[in-house]
């Protein structure tokens, strides 16, 4: 037992002493090594705050949403379909909803336009004001007090002054958000007075939302009935399927890598081919040099994964993976810009490792058993 | 005591390039005896000297070591037997560059997993016992060839083996040296150790020391003495 | 296909360890047929020698599977939100017909790899190559195993869609459920308890009993497995429902969330090692050993199933302070 455990502590001894005494060998490796944690680490860090990010934003919004649909396509919902829907049981609230699309030219951008809830009196605003989203106050460079103009597709102008900018808690859907004014919206979207874009319907139990959706559908049959639960599916599967889809991208450098490292093991230098073999020929065994050499490649291992790590935790805690964020975000203009929180859990650090040390092992296994097959005599010529 | 009973090693067995450098050998070396093989280049010295320190298996034949059939163990035990039966001194003496000299004595003991305070204990007694005490800590590239040498016997000695083993000991040193190599073997005989050398360095085989001869040619032992 | 990070990493695990066993497979053929230990052929030399390499990759491999065994339950668990009813991990795989079988071939592949690897241990301590044709015999079920493991999985990726309607654990683990589940749940709790305790006292005093004992150490075999069938059936019906503190929640995968501090690990690595190194020191017991390696497999024996009963012995000392620890009372 005892002797077993000196054996091992020589070999970790000697294979510190050898990196040690040939620190520049593994230097190229260590680097890239890091490199390919750093870029899958990132990918999977940021993929993970974001879809964290999405949850959060959703468990705040109405637990169903009702759409009215003609021929298949997004219409409008009317103040009668609205009175259709009260009196349903197990629905504590009913709130029509007014929100719309709209590019801004000036910007380069595409902004919500929306008319905040009267059960949200954190962000009621007044008729001529408006409060906007983190990132349309960045890119108007709006500071509160400041006036916003906006002009619509039929060329019908807004004029809002800022009352207040966005907390950027949620930032990554509240961004491109413009809060404005019930009569404002109409006036400026030129819409009826008893049109709304969707009917938002909060359930007293959470446990009766299928149900609530299936009775308010018989109701309001031409309607479309979309729970959160839907929702936060399919914002787990879009930003999923992104970060799988870079993270396939980046297999092509997972193989290369794996391909220097077995490069790096086959091709020893005549000096580490000698000292292999005088070990061998003054008494190793070939399960020792094996187990030195995966005890050396264990260091290196350990070394760039530590190093990849912390450097993809800083790039998204820091520059909002500034490398990756296009991709994995969509293709809007205006990013969110906040300081994620990329959390390290268990399944992220098991992931990564499976992605990129296991790779790197298997790719060792084979050169490092070559070397420590050669023959012991080979020193005696 | 070691036997050997038709040990035969062939190389590259079945190709075009079939070297047979140990055809049939019978031998026996005698138990704290100094022995020298020695022969024409290329007769299988190294080759037979390989096979019986357990560093190479031999292609058919048998040998015992103090009565144990060591071929055909598989590589984990042979090398038990080896670590505790043999101890070698290579031609080039094939210490690890960078290394002190005290942690290429202490390398051979590491699969023991004897503590390290006490190899290193037992390193620097060795080197002291060869006057290189001042050198322990020194990289082993700035030796001498004569230290470099007695810190490869120290080598040979950390696990205190029965037989040294030295292919060619004295091919590259001067009179002095010699004189100091055999020195030390005549201590290790005294001390009851056996002593196996190849070599066709007249300064060895005449050495009163010797106390038998084997003489090879073309892989066969040609004679015996006594 | 559901493009998830770790589901890329688990198909990547997978079919590493399958090209490698393969490998590791068609090496075994060729040992068995040429195999002779007292002939110094170079053939023989060169056989002797891809032995370590299977040793090593047959151990990263195995590394592999358990790392793979605990991430595709913990992924299993993280994707259930992209299914419709979907709760925890038995949603997720349910979502498939292949999510089960996969599961199960992972677990055989996870104890099947650990018997290799403490066979060849043993094996290596032996100085006569005692085991080396059973031990390549045994590559040869392990390396299909491996394969069939990776098709499965892969089978069960490709099919896994997002949406897809699953039913979860309290339809699988409802006490009024007819499946197999539903009878572990109904199981009354006292019962299983006590037919934990009577199977763990049997597989722990079996463990330690085998030393002396090789009819011991046979029998630890089908007892360890009966023990962790049973450990099984005790965590549904009766360990569960009282980590939720909920007397009809008895699913024994979601004791792996966070909610409940990830303690179903705790629990289920102790009960792993046991059994498998119980079927390990029952199978080396039972394959015919030499003469002159006797003593050294039976102190590897001794080794295994003293291991075995440590694990067990832990399963029972966790299981019990978390139902000690529960507010729930099941039993009167
Ligand atoms: N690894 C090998 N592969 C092929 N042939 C070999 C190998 N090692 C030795 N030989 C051959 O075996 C024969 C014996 O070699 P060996 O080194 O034993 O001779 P030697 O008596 O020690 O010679 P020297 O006095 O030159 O050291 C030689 O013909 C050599 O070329
Ligand atoms: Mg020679």
């Amino acid at each position: 037992m005892r002797a077993a455990f000196e054996r091992r502590r020589h070999l970790v001894d000697f294979a510190v002493g050898s990196l040690a005494r040939h620190p520049t060998k593994n230097l190229g490796l260590v680097v890239t090594y890091a490199l390919v944690v750093f870029l899958v680490g990132s990918v999977m860090l940021y993929g993970s705050a974001i879809r964290r990010e999405a949850a959060a934003m959703l468990s705040s919004g109405p637990e169903i949403t009702a759409q009215a649909m003609v021929m298949g396509r997004h219409d409008m919902s009317t103040s009668a379909d609205v009175a259709a829907l009260k009196g349903l049981r197990g629905v504590r609230r009913i709130e029509p909803r007014l929100w719309g699309y709209l590019w801004d030219s000036a910007g380069a951008a595409n902004y919500t336009l929306m008319v905040p809830p009267p059960s949200d009196a954190a962000h009621a605003v007044g008729k001529g004001e408006a409060i906007v989203g983190e990132g349309v106050a960045r890119a108007r460079k709006l500071k509160p007090g400041a006036m916003l103009f906006l002009v619509s597709p039929s060329g019908k102008f807004l004029k809002t002054r800022v009352k207040s900018i966005l907390s950027s808690d949620s930032a990554l859907v509240s961004s491109d958000l413009v809060l404005v004014e019930e009569a404002d919206f109409r006036a400026f979207f030129e819409l009826p007075a008893d049109v709304w874009t969707d009917v938002a319907i909060t359930v007293t139990n959470p446990r009766e939302v299928t149900t609530v959706a299936e009775k308010a559908a018989l109701k309001l049959p031409r309607h479309r009935f979309v729970t959160r639960a839907d929702m936060s599916r399919t914002a787990e599967a879009l930003f999923s399927w992104r970060e799988g889809l870079t993270l396939a991208l980046l297999a092509g450098a997972l193989v290369a890598f794996a391909i220097l490292a077995f490069d790096k093991a086959s091709g020893l230098s005549a000096e580490e081919r000698r000292e292999i073999g005088i070990l061998k020929a003054i008494g190793w065994e070939t399960g020792d040099v094996i187990a030195l050499k995966l005890v050396e490649g264990g260091l290196v291992s350990g070394v760039a994964f530590l190093v990849g790590v912390i450097g993809a935790w800083a790039h998204v805690r820091f520059f909002a993976a500034g490398l990756f964020a296009p991709v994995l975000e969509g293709w809007s203009t205006l990013y969110p810009r906040f300081p994620l929180a990329p959390s390290i859990d268990a399944l992220e650090i098991a992931t990564l490792a499976a992605l990129t040390v296991a790779p790197f092992t298997a790719a060792i296994l084979v050169p490092v058993w070559r070397t420590a097959t050669a023959d012991p005599d080979a020193v005696m010529r | 005591m070691i036997t050997l009973e038709q040990v035969t090693k062939v190389f590259n067995q079945g190709r075009h390039n079939e070297v047979a450098a140990v055809r049939g050998v019978d031998l026996t070396i005698g138990d704290g005896r100094v022995t020298v093989l020695r022969g024409p280049s290329g007769s299988g010295k190294t080759t037979l000297l390989t096979v019986i320190g357990c560093l190479a298996r031999p292609t058919t034949g048998r040998i015992r070591i103090d009565g144990e059939m060591v071929s055909g163990l598989p590589e984990r035990f042979l090398n038990e037997v080896r670590r505790r039966t043999f101890g070698f001194v290579f031609q080039r003496f094939n210490l690890i560059r960078g290394l002190s000299a005290r942690d290429n004595v202490m390398l051979p003991a590491y699969p023991t997993g004897r503590p390290h305070r006490a190899l290193i204990d037992q390193a620097e007694g060795l080197l002291d016992r060869f006057g290189l005490a001042d050198r322990a800590s020194l990289s082993v590239e700035h030796l001498s060839g004569g230290e470099a040498q007695r810190v490869a016997i120290a080598r040979a000695l950390i696990n205190d083996p029965a037989v040294i083993v030295a292919d060619e000991p004295t091919a590259s040193l001067d009179g002095e040296r010699v004189a100091q190599f055999l020195a030390i073997a005549e201590d290790l005989k005294r001390a009851g150790k056996t002593v196996l050398i190849t070599s066709h360095d007249p300064r060895i085989t005449a050495a009163p020391l010797v106390d038998a001869l084997v003489t090879m040619a073309d892989g066969r032992i040609v004679e015996a003495s006594p | 296909m559901i493009f998830h990070p770790p589901i890329l990493a688990l198909i990547g695990a997978s079919g590493l360890s399958a090209v490698v066993l393969g490998g590791a497979g068609l090496f075994a053929g060729r040992l068995l047929a040429g195999w002779d230990p007292t002939n110094g052929s170079e053939r023989q030399i060169g056989l002797e020698k891809t032995t370590h390499l299977v040793s090593t990759v047959v151990a990263f491999v195995l590394t592999l599977e358990a790392a793979s065994l605990v991430l595709f339950a913990f992924n299993a668990d993280r994707m259930a939100p992209l299914f419709v009813g979907a709760m925890c991990a038995v949603g997720t795989l349910n979502a498939s017909v292949w999510g089960f079988p996969t599961l199960w071939a992972k677990i055989a592949v996870f104890f099947a790899a650990f018997v290799w690897l403490a066979v060849d241990r043993v094996d290596l301590r032996a100085r006569d190559w005692a085991l080396i044709r059973p031990k390549y015999a045994g590559l040869l079920i392990l390396a299909p195993l491996v394969l069939a493991e990776a098709g499965f999985e892969l089978a069960y990726f490709l099919d896994l869609k997002a949406d897809t309607i699953t039913s979860c654990c309290g339809k699988l683990f409802g006490e009024d459920k007819p499946a197999l589940g539903g009878d572990l749940a109904a199981l009354d709790p006292r019962v299983a308890l006590w037919a934990l305790g009577a199977a763990l006292v049997a597989a722990i005093g079996l463990g330690f009993g085998a030393r002396r004992r090789r009819w011991a150490a046979v029998a630890l075999g089908p007892v360890a497995l009966a023990a962790f069938g049973v450990a099984i059936a005790a965590v549904i019906s009766a360990i569960a429902p009282y980590v939720y503190e909920q007397p009809h929640h008895h699913c024994p995968f979601c004791i792996l969330k966070r909610e409940y501090g990830h303690v179903g690990f705790a629990l289920y690595l102790p009960l792993f090692v046991a059994t498998g190194a119980g079927l390990a020191a029952a199978i080396v017991a039972a394959l015919p050993g030499t003469t002159t390696s006797r003593a050294t497999i039976r102190t590897a024996i001794g080794g295994l199933a003293k291991t075995s009963a440590i694990g067990f012995t832990l399963f029972g000392a966790i299981a019990a302070a978390l139902v000690w620890r529960s507010g729930l009372a099941l039993i009167g």
